[in-house]
């Protein structure tokens, strides 16, 4: 009789062997193909936004005499940058050609040098690192290198101007700080995600202290507490179905309720907060109510056997077991709401905004409606800006995520 | 017997239609172990679970009848379901501390109850609990680890010091051997036989021998009735039922 069995299996073991491996490399194959999208995704966008993290800069000798640091508030800084960069083209003298030639320097190179000037600047010549036009910097970085016209937007005198300065050493490269520190603005050079992030944080701040104690109160009551009947078995199903809702229609609900019926102001993050609130809740419900069903049934019948009433089991045993399922499905919805454009589109959030917002009132933009905006200008200088914005819109993303990845580690199967 | 703790009287239980429990009666002495035994199902669980009102907690569960505690009619709209189950404490089949600490876990019962005023009494209720289960001994000098770091008969008997830190008036034990292995089950048997000068102890229990070892009277249940009540030894040498002979002899169950 063994010897049947033998030779049945054998016959057999031949293809089940071949199918199991079959089925490995298709599962290594999707597996491959996945993560080659994913990188080349990320290489495309890192490949086109890097060089918006360093800026072009030029470097103009700035004369300050004594009579100005004594009395600074009175000094023209735009003449003295203009005054700075007619002393390295002495020959110029046409009111064309010296139009040109200070257009190579931004609006912002003002700004900055009266931030580097105080009273304790010594008179004298400075080198002063100025910041350039966006031209200018497009043809630095080398995007026309290739194209027809490799002067880009400059005049053909302006190109000229470009070479001689670039032939004396006076052209340089550096961290593109105005991208982090400032806000929007419709000069390339000058424009910077700040605004955007703190948006960003205030509306996120909002729907996080909104959503979490919610989303979790109702979980620990639906779970716990009430009744099991079909009016419970009617919300569940809600639930459910709100979690899956186009992100859009909240912000129709945003405009109808929030500002045109209660008056709160347009393009606030306290209405962009209270939608990606109601757009958060049922993912938090649902992530509460998981972690809360896993909590095992033998502790709280240990609880409540010991006299414990009801409330005290849930705050004593059930809560703290749950909290981290809770907090991590709050940190992925979170996520969630940082990306999203669309329902504060409908409330306004997309308004040209420059300065940063100072309070939840103040009207604002978030960073993925920054990248909306930007990716829709003409202009060359924002077409690498606008990736890398995504770049930093996905390092946070990445890290809320990281972040949820490890309190879940971290907190799993204490019992 | 005079002056029971427990008296029941005609007590029914049904899971929605199924009719667990039928007109059941049965008095339990203060200061006496008493065994539930009977084949697998036939409600010796369900029954315990009455007595302390742990039933309530099954949303399909309707129980009818009277359980007296004391004279007072523990279904009864005066009674504190919170006060009864201070009174009357459960050991359940699996081990099932809490993952706090050592300390906290028995330490929960006198704390919600608010047993104590200061913290030095708590210790002393704690280490009391903690001799009487025997694991005391064990545990002295980690009261901080995590109460599931223990292994299962040490969890056990931290279960019955949890239990016993409130001070019930009497103990219901479901089958608190029966995840155990032999030498942990030995101790536990003999905790039992000590517990019983202070709590009158319920204990469901599969094993004869076990009932046998531990218990002053025996209920044997099939079906959900009672079929006979008496002496352990009376039960185990001399029944008088048929069924009950035939459960003891092995024929099923």
């Amino acid at each position: 009789m063994s010897r049947d069995l033998k030779t049945l299996v054998s016959q057999g073991l031949k293809s089940r062997y071949r199918n199991e491996r079959i089925m490995r490399s298709l599962g290594v194959t999707a597996l491959l193909f996945a993560s080659g999208f994913l990188l080349l995704i990320l290489s495309i966008i890192f490949s086109q936004g890097y060089r918006a993290f360093t800026q072009t800069y030029i470097e103009i000798p700035i004369e300050l005499s004594t009579a100005d640091i004594e009395d600074i508030s009175s000094i023209n800084f735009q003449n003295k940058i203009r005054d700075g960069l007619r002393e390295l083209f002495p020959e110029l003298q046409a009111r064309a050609e010296l139009a040109d030639l200070f257009r190579l320097a931004s609006r912002g190179a003002s700004i900055d040098l009266e931030r580097d000037i105080s009273s304790e600047t010594p008179p004298g010549t400075i080198n002063f690192i100025a910041l350039a036009s966006s031209d200018v910097d497009m043809v630095n970085k080398g995007y026309f290198v290739d194209s027809e016209s490799p002067r880009g937007r400059l005049s053909e005198q302006q190109y000229e101007y470009f070479q001689s300065l670039t032939d004396r050493n006076l052209i340089s490269r550096q961290i593109n700080t105005n991208l982090f520190l400032k806000g929007d603005s419709s000069y390339p050079e000058m424009a910077g995600v700040m605004g955007a992030i703190m948006g960003s944080v205030f509306v996120l701040g909002i729907t996080l202290f909104l959503s979490f104690p919610i989303g979790a109160a109702t979980a620990i009551y639906l779970e716990e507490f009430a009744p099991k009947n079909r009016f419970t078995d009617f919300i569940e199903v809600n639930i459910n179905n709100l979690a899956a809702v186009p992100s859009v229609i909240f912000g129709l609900l945003g405009l109808a309720m929030f500002i045109n019926f209660f008056g709160f102001p347009r393009s606030a993050p306290i209405v962009g907060g209270f939608v990606l609130t109601l757009m958060t809740l049922p993912i938090v419900i649902i992530a509460s109510r998981a972690a809360i069903t896993s909590v095992p049934p033998s502790i709280k019948e240990a609880a409540l056997g010991l006299g414990a009433s009801k409330l005290k089991m849930v705050v004593d045993h059930v809560i703290p077991l749950a909290l981290p399922g809770m907090l991590t499905g709050t940190i992925i919805g979170m996520a969630r709401a940082l990306g999203e454009s669309a329902p504060l589109l409908m409330i306004g959030m997309v308004a040209f905004i420059t300065e940063i917002p100072q309070t939840i009132f103040s009207p604002s933009t978030t960073l993925p409606i920054q990248i909306f905006l930007w990716a829709d200008s003409p202009d060359r200088g924002f077409s690498e800006r606008t990736s890398a914005a995504i770049i930093i819109l996905l390092v946070f993303l990445i890290l809320m995520n990281l972040i949820a990845v490890i309190l879940r580690k971290k907190f799993e199967k204490k019992w | 017997m005079d002056k029971p703790i427990f008296q029941v009287k005609g007590v029914d239980v049904f899971y929605g239609d199924n009719h667990a429990i039928k007109s059941v009666n049965l008095d339990i002495a203060r200061n006496e172990v008493i065994s539930l035994i009977g084949p697998s199902g036939c409600g010796k669980s369900t029954f315990i679970r009455c007595l302390n009102r742990m039933n309530d907690t099954i949303e399909s569960a309707r129980i009818s009848g009277e359980v007296l505690l004391e004279g007072e009619d523990i279904y009864s709209k005066e009674m504190d379901v919170v006060m009864l189950r201070a009174r009357v404490g459960m050991v359940f089949q699996k081990p099932n501390p809490f993952p706090k600490s050592i300390y906290d876990n028995v330490a929960y019962g006198p704390r919600i109850h608010g047993l104590v005023d200061t913290r030095s009494d708590l210790d002393d209720i704690v280490k009391e609990s903690l001799q009487k289960a025997g694991l005391w001994e064990e545990v002295k000098d980690r009261l901080t680890a995590i109460g599931t770091s223990l292994s299962g008969g040490q969890q056990q008997r931290l279960c019955i010091a949890r239990t016993i830190a409130v001070g019930p008036e009497v103990i219901l034990m479901d089958e608190p051997c029966s995840a155990l292995d032999p030498i942990a089950t030995a101790k536990i048997e003999d905790l039992i036989d000590e517990l019983r000068e202070k709590y009158a102890i319920v204990i469901v229990t599969h094993s004869m021998q076990q009932a046998a070892r531990v218990s002053q009277r025996t209920a044997y249940f099939h079906l959900g009735e009672i079929i006979e009540v008496g002496d352990t030894d009376q039960i185990f040498t001399n029944p008088k039922e048929r069924l009950t002979e035939d459960y003891i002899t092995g024929r099923f169950g």
